[in-house]
C-alpha cells in the first residue's frame, strides 16, 4: 500500500460523519460517479459507499435467554411456539435456528411439503412485538430443581436476545437451473424441469462482499446494518473461500466470501427479518444487511463501482449436479442479464427471477446511506480482517 | 376489445350440451380454453379467456348462466397481500401468464389480477404467503407419485 494517490483513514472519515461533511453515496450511485470523474476523483469526493441485501440466509439464528423462573430451572429442551431450540448450554440460555421446523410439521412426508412455520417465523414474530409460547424442560438438579417452565412471553421479557447468524450475505452464488425431467423444489425456489426457468439470489452490484472483493476493510468489529437495527460483522461466516475463481476484475465467480453477523434483536424489524417458507425444502429467514464501505483510495472506489455487467453468476444443475455434488458450471451469465428476466442457454430461451429482494437491497443501502449521513452512525474499523485472496490491483491504475 | 378470464362450473345434468360452441357462434366471441378438467364429483370446471367487446362478453355470461353453468370472474379467485410481498420476485418466473411480472428497473413486483388464471403456481412458490387463492384445481392432483 501506500502507492495510492488518495489514502484516506477510518478515523478521518469518521471525523466527517460527525461534523456533517461526510459524502456517502449508495453502490448504486457509485457506479455513475466513478464513471464521471474517474476513481482519483471519485476517491477524492466520496468517503462512503453503502451497499444493501435483503434474501432467504439458513445459516441465521437467534441466541436467547429467558430468564430464571421460580423455583430455578436448567432447561435440556426448550420449545417456542412449537419450534425446538437448541439448549444445551448454560442454564437458561438458547439457541434457536432459523431452519428449525415445528415438532408437529408434516415435513416432506406430502411432498412438496409447505413448512408454514418454523424459526424464522418464531424471530419475525418475536421483532413483530408478539407474544410467544416458551416451554422449558428439565431433568432437574439440587440448584435446579423445576422441571418444566411455561411462559408467553414477548421479546422485551427476554433479558438477552441476539440474532447470531453464522454465515450470511454470501459472496456472489449460483444461477440454478433443472436440467432433469421433472419439476424440483429447492432451496434456489421451484425449478421447472428442462432447464425452463433458472433462479438466482444476490442483490449483484448491490452486495455487500461483491462491493469489496477481497474485503480489505470489512472484518470483526465492522459496524453494520442488521435486520433494521444496528450490528456487527464478527469474523467471516462458514464455509467462507475467497479462493474461488475470479476475473479480472477481482470480481469472483461463484458463493466465495461470507460473514458472519450479530445484533441486538430488540432493536430490529420485520421489515427486514421476515420468516420464509420455501415448499418442498424447509424452513428459512430472510435476512437484510447492509455494509458501509470506507472509500480509502482509488482501488476502493473502483471496487465499488462493478456493476451487474461485471459480475458473473455460474449457471448450475439443481436437478443432477448439484445434489449429486458432481458437475462444472454449465455457463456463466451477467446479472445485468438476469435482470432482463430472460437468458439464452443451449440456444434456448430461459426466464430468469430473483429470489432476494433488489428493491429492498436498495431500501436498505438507502437507509444506512441517511444514517451515515445524519452523524447517528460511525464506521467500525475491524480488529481483524477475513481471509483474503492475492490481486494484482486494477491496471488502470498503475 | 377486452378479455375477461372466467372460470365456469358444469353439473354433470348439463356437461355435454355444446354451450361453448354456441358462444363462438352466436356471439362472436373469440376464446381460448386455459384449462379444463371433470372432477371426480362429475362436475367440469373450464378456466376461459373470453375475448370481444364488454357488452358481448356480458351478453356471452348472460347466457352461460341461462344455460345453468355458473360463471365467476377469475380476478375473485387471487389475491395478494401486499403488506407480505418483499418484493423478491421469485413468483415471476413461474407465472404462466406474466400476472406476476417485474417493474424494471425498479425491480419491484406488480401482480395484475386481470391477466391471472388462478393457477395456483405463485402461492406454492411465494416464501411469504404473499400470495393468496382460492383452490380452483388441487395443484397437486397429478402431482409425484414418487414422493420421498
Ligand atoms: S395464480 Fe398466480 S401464478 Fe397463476 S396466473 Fe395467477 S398470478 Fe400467475
Ligand atoms: S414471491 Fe411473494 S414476496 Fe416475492 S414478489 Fe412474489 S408475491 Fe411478493
Amino acid at each position: 500500500m501506500g502507492e495510492f494517490k488518495i489514502n484516506k483513514t477510518f478515523g478521518e472519515i469518521n471525523k466527517k460523519i460527525q461534523d456533517g461533511s461526510v459524502v456517502v453515496l449508495t453502490a448504486e450511485e457509485m457506479i455513475g460517479a466513478t464513471k464521471e470523474l474517474g476513481p482519483i476523483e471519485a476517491a477524492h469526493k466520496v468517503d462512503v459507499v453503502t451497499t444493501g441485501t435483503f434474501g432467504i440466509m439458513c445459516s441465521s439464528g437467534a441466541f436467547l435467554n429467558f430468564g430464571h423462573s421460580k423455583p430455578r430451572i436448567k432447561a435440556n429442551k426448550v420449545f417456542i411456539n412449537g419450534v425446538e431450540a437448541y439448549a444445551g448450554i448454560a442454564a437458561v440460555d438458547c439457541y434457536l435456528g432459523a431452519a428449525q421446523t415445528r415438532e408437529d410439521d408434516p415435513l416432506n412426508k406430502v411432498f412438496p411439503g409447505r413448512f408454514r412455520y418454523g424459526g424464522g417465523h418464531v424471530i419475525e414474530d418475536l421483532v413483530s412485538g408478539k407474544q410467544v409460547r416458551l416451554e422449558a424442560l428439565a431433568y432437574g438438579t439440587d440448584c435446579y430443581p423445576n422441571l418444566r417452565h411455561e411462559a408467553d412471553m414477548a421479546l422485551r421479557d427476554f433479558p438477552d436476545a441476539w440474532l447470531l447468524n453464522p454465515r450470511n450475505g454470501y459472496q456472489n452464488y449460483n444461477c440454478a437451473v433443472n436440467l432433469s425431467k421433472k419439476t424440483i423444489y429447492t432451496y434456489m425456489g421451484v425449478l421447472r424441469p428442462d432447464c425452463t426457468n433458472a433462479n438466482y439470489s444476490t442483490s449483484g452490484q448491490l452486495s455487500p462482499l461483491l462491493n469489496d472483493p477481497f474485503y480489505r476493510t470489512i472484518g470483526l468489529g465492522t459496524r453494520i446494518f442488521l435486520g433494521g437495527g444496528v450490528g456487527y460483522v464478527i469474523g467471516n461466516g462458514t464455509q467462507h473461500n475467497p479462493n474461488v475463481k475470479r476475473s479480472e476484475n477481482g470480481v469472483v465467480m461463484g458463493g466465495a466470501g461470507t460473514l458472519s453477523v450479530k445484533g441486538d434483536l430488540k432493536h430490529m424489524s420485520p421489515k427486514y427479518l421476515r420468516g420464509a417458507s420455501l415448499t418442498g425444502y424447509g424452513c428459512s429467514l430472510n435476512v437484510g444487511i447492509g455494509v458501509p464501505i470506507p472509500i480509502l483510495n482509488e482501488e476502493m472506489a473502483m471496487f465499488t463501482s462493478v456493476s451487474d455487467d461485471d459480475i458473473l453468476a455460474p449457471i448450475v444443475d439443481y436437478g443432477l449436479d448439484y445434489p449429486q455434488g458432481t458437475g462444472a458450471p454449465l455457463g456463466y451469465v451477467s446479472y445485468a442479464q438476469l435482470k432482463t428476466g430472460e437468458m439464452d442457454f443451449n440456444g434456448q430461451k430461459v426466464t430468469t427471477s430473483p429470489l432476494a429482494s433488489y428493491s429492498t437491497a436498495l431500501e436498505i443501502a438507502v437507509i444506512l446511506r441517511d444514517w451515515i449521513k445524519s452523524g447517528r452512525f460511525l464506521l467500525g474499523e475491524p480488529q481483524d480482517t477475513l481471509p483474503s485472496a492475492p490481486f494484482s490491483g486494477f491496471e488502470m491504475l498503475k | 376489445m377486452t378479455s375477461k378470464n372466467v372460470l365456469l362450473i358444469f353439473k354433470s345434468n348439463i356437461m355435454y350440451k355444446p354451450v361453448i360452441y354456441r358462444l363462438a357462434r352466436d356471439f362472436e366471441l373469440v376464446f381460448n380454453i386455459l384449462e379444463a378438467k371433470i372432477l371426480p364429483r362429475k362436475e367440469g370446471r373450464i378456466l376461459l379467456e373470453l375475448r370481444g367487446s364488454e357488452d358481448i362478453i356480458a351478453e356471452g355470461i348472460r347466457f352461460l348462466e341461462q344455460n345453468r353453468v355458473v360463471v365467476e370472474p377469475l380476478s375473485d379467485k387471487v389475491w395478494r397481500e401486499d403488506e407480505k410481498c418483499v418484493n423478491c420476485g421469485a413468483c415471476t418466473g413461474l407465472c404462466p401468464t406474466d400476472a406476476l411480472s417485474m417493474k424494471r428497473p425498479e425491480m419491484t413486483v406488480s401482480f395484475d389480477v386481470e391477466k391471472c388464471v388462478a393457477c395456483g403456481m405463485c402461492g406454492l412458490v411465494c416464501p411469504f404467503g404473499a400470495m393468496r387463492d382460492i383452490t380452483l384445481f388441487d395443484p397437486f392432483a397429478e402431482g409425484r407419485s414418487d414422493s420421498k
